[in-house]
């Protein structure tokens, strides 16, 4: 088991003939994704040939609409690599042909545009991952999105983050304890999402085969405190934490959209205080998210279960 | 994006947000000129600068005659305010808005953002105006009122209505209240605003309704679909050292201490500041050379670190994803023989194509102190920097 996405999941990229696309949808099927197509208006009827690493040649068929392609491939997911200007339109396709699961890559989005696609999901099926996030992967399984495959093993350890190269340090910390993780989310750096926390905290909540996770924040907004209080009030399963931008000045954008401290609020010192108060213990430094996990797994003896490689 | 609060006002008249008369200046004899223009008994000499707490800091001068504004005029021209909002080193006044006096009954607050929460815009309203809201919020959260609003209808008049009478604007100026908030929203998602802050509105002795100050920033996602705000950038406002990062699509932003850092990725580059602090040191700059940098991009990243005289040493912390560490390391060893390289470097690589990035490094001849995790990177340069 996982969350989000595993080895039956079907997937098309939306933009596909677009260089960044056609690159991720490669190191998709060369992960073992089902990429089963894609979608480029005006080029529907053609295919795209992708050669992979192992020498064989995969030829994706391309639609003119997104609908087109759920009909013809039986797609369940698309990820979306479309420039910032055509994203939130992107979003709303997918959304409108009932995908279940719409995972948006792209930065920069205009935060109004954001406002409007998630007005416009209210009451729809789909889950949105992102924008300006790296994917959602579920090792040896699938992965949808821009993080190095190889770096993840399969095991039982959740990983959810604002951020993308952390998500990275994070699962490499884990890999390297021989912790695998059952699945690993980065929900976005932007103000305006599709998932908060919560969403995907809840999901791993649910899913007997991840056992503990590692929720990474950063300052901005209080998606953390709200977490943290969900964790709380209904998380049976260890919870470890780190926030980033303890040092950052506020009233700057670090980089991130959503990494703002406005008004005095959103700083970092007030995230961890909260987490540390329901219970989330959180990393000191970066480089010990990893050895924070451990502590707590062994705490609650559930170390030996956690550790699936070598 | 910032803008000065002439520059807001004038997007904000576009809409038919009220505002009182005015118009910049750059010289003491146009402030001069533009107050016989306005032909106001009182005009208000307010100094120009990307930062609110100006009136404390004495910028913000009423003048009752011509000569009084021209002395008042050369005082704040060329003057550096220091508020706090500006940090210690202050911000120096290059223009000045001159702007008809008027004739104040009551100052309230009237503020616009996106609230993460919901997902919306929300506008926010108070009677406590002149206060700054973060104050207000702290001390009295009970005097702020909001209405979220649904982007399919935008605004409606019965939501700037309750605001209009729960913050007890006269019932006679009621309408002319409604009629600004909705000005103001429609401005505030015409243009991609990211908050248009109204502190004070007033209400005047004549039954107008104005913004006495406007505050806008902009949603620098959406700059491309804005043309005429991107012109009223001031790059005299900005740290040059930003100015230059921004050309290169890099993320920069300069700060006090003399660890220049160099990291791949939002996340990743915050938590490398963290961390030098953990262990003593203190960062010169958050830099995230992005996803997809180029050789070229890293280069010139790497330059922007080095124009910086507090840096005493560098610590490029990478975790290649797309970003591959071969990539940087020809970046950096690139710039590094360009420039020279006479201060203290730790590298960390990991990820994509480690083996070939550290090789590249190991084979450049340069001095470089490799590390093996971000926590070894960063003790190590805090040790060299010491």
């Amino acid at each position: 088991m996982s969350i989000l996405v595993d080895k039956n999941t079907k997937v098309i990229t939306q933009g596909i003939t677009g260089k960044t696309a056609l690159f991720h949808a490669k190191g998709a099927l060369d992960y073992g994704t089902q990429m089963v197509g894609g979608t480029s208006p005006g080029k529907g009827g053609s295919n795209v040939d992708i050669t992979l690493e192992n020498g064989s040649t995969v030829s994706l068929p391309v639609f003119n609409t997104v609908n087109e392609a759920v009909s013809a491939t039986g797609a369940t997911a698309s990820v979306i690599y479309v420039p910032p200007a055509f994203a939130a339109d992107a979003i709303m396709e997918a959304v409108d042909a009932e995908l279940d699961l719409v995972i948006c890559i792209t930065e920069g989005i205009p935060v109004l545009d954001m406002v409007k696609v998630s007005r416009y999901m209210e009451g729809r099926k789909t889950r949105l991952i992102g924008p300006n996030c790296p994917g959602v992967i579920t090792p040896d399984e699938c992965k949808i999105g821009i993080m190095p495959g190889y770096i993840h093993r399969k095991g039982h350890v959740g990983v959810v983050s604002r951020s993308g190269t952390l998500t990275y340090e994070a699962v490499h910390q884990l890999t390297t304890r021989g912790i695998g993780q059952s699945s690993a989310v980065g929900i976005g750096g932007d103000p305006v999402k599709g998932s908060e926390f919560i969403d995907i905290l809840s999901m791993f909540n649910d899913d007997p085969d991840t056992y503990a996770v590692i929720m990474i924040g950063e300052i901005g907004g209080t998606a953390e405190e709200e977490a943290a209080e969900w964790i709380k009030a209904n998380m049976t399963k260890p919870v470890v934490g780190f926030i980033g931008g303890a040092t950052a000045p506020p009233g700057k954008r670090m980089g991130h959209a959503g990494a703002i401290i406005s008004g005095g609020k959103g700083t970092a010192a007030e995230k961890i205080a909260t987490l540390e108060a329901c219970g989330v213990k959180v990393a000191p430094t970066p480089s010990e998210m990893g050895a924070t996990l451990v502590s707590v797994l062994e705490e609650k003896g559930l170390l030996d279960k956690c550790v699936t490689c070598k | 994006m910032n803008i000065h609060e002439y520059q807001g006002k004038e997007v904000l008249k576009q809409y038919g947000v009220a505002v009182p008369e005015g118009k910049v200046a750059f010289t003491v004899d146009e402030a001069v000129e533009a107050a016989q223009a306005l032909g106001t008994p009182v005009v208000v000499v307010k100094a120009q600068i990307h930062a609110g707490g100006r009136g404390k800091a004495g910028g913000v001068k009423v003048a009752k005659s011509l000569d009084e504004v021209r002395q008042y005029a050369g005082d704040i021209l060329g003057k550096t305010l220091v508020t706090h909002q500006t940090g210690t080193e202050g911000k120096e006044v290059k223009r000045l808005l001159i702007e008809q006096g008027c004739d104040i009954k009551k100052e309230y607050y009237v503020g616009v953002v996106v609230d993460r929460g919901t997902g919306r815009v929300v506008m926010m309203a108070s009677e406590e105006g002149g206060t700054e809201i973060e104050e207000v919020a702290a001390h009295s959260p009970e005097k702020i009122f909001k209405e979220v609003i649904d982007p399919a209808v935008g605004l409606q008049p019965f939501q700037a209505r309750k605001l209009a009478y729960a913050i007890n604007i006269p019932k006679e100026l009621v309408n002319k209240a409604v009629q600004f908030m909705t000005a103001l929203y429609t401005a505030f998602v015409d243009k991609d605003c990211s908050i248009a802050e109204i502190n004070p509105l007033v209400v005047t002795g004549d039954g107008n309704v104005m913004a006495l100050d406007a505050k806008l920033n902009f949603d620098s996602n959406a700059l491309y679909r804005h043309a005429d705000i991107l012109e009223l950038r001031d790059l005299d406002e900005e740290d040059e050292k930003e100015i230059q990062a921004s050309k290169f699509d890099l993320s920069y932003i300069a700060l006090d201490g003399n660890i220049g850092c160099m990291v791949n990725g939002a996340g990743l580059a915050m938590a490398t500041m963290d961390i030098i602090k953990y262990y003593g040191g203190d960062p010169a700059n958050f830099l995230d050379v992005g996803g997809g940098a180029t050789k070229e991009k890293v280069t010139e990243a790497f330059k922007i670190i080095l124009s910086d005289e507090q840096v005493k040493g560098i610590f490029v912390n990478i975790f290649g994803g797309i970003m591959r560490c071969d990539v940087i390391a020809e970046g950096v060893v690139a710039a590094a023989k360009e420039l020279g390289l006479s201060r203290p470097l730790v590298v960390r690589l990991e990820g994509t194509n480690v083996d070939l990035g550290k090789k590249i490094l190991n084979e450049s001849g340069l001095n470089i102190v490799a590390a093996d995790s971000m926590a070894d990177g960063a003790q190590k340069i805090v040790e060299l920097v010491k």
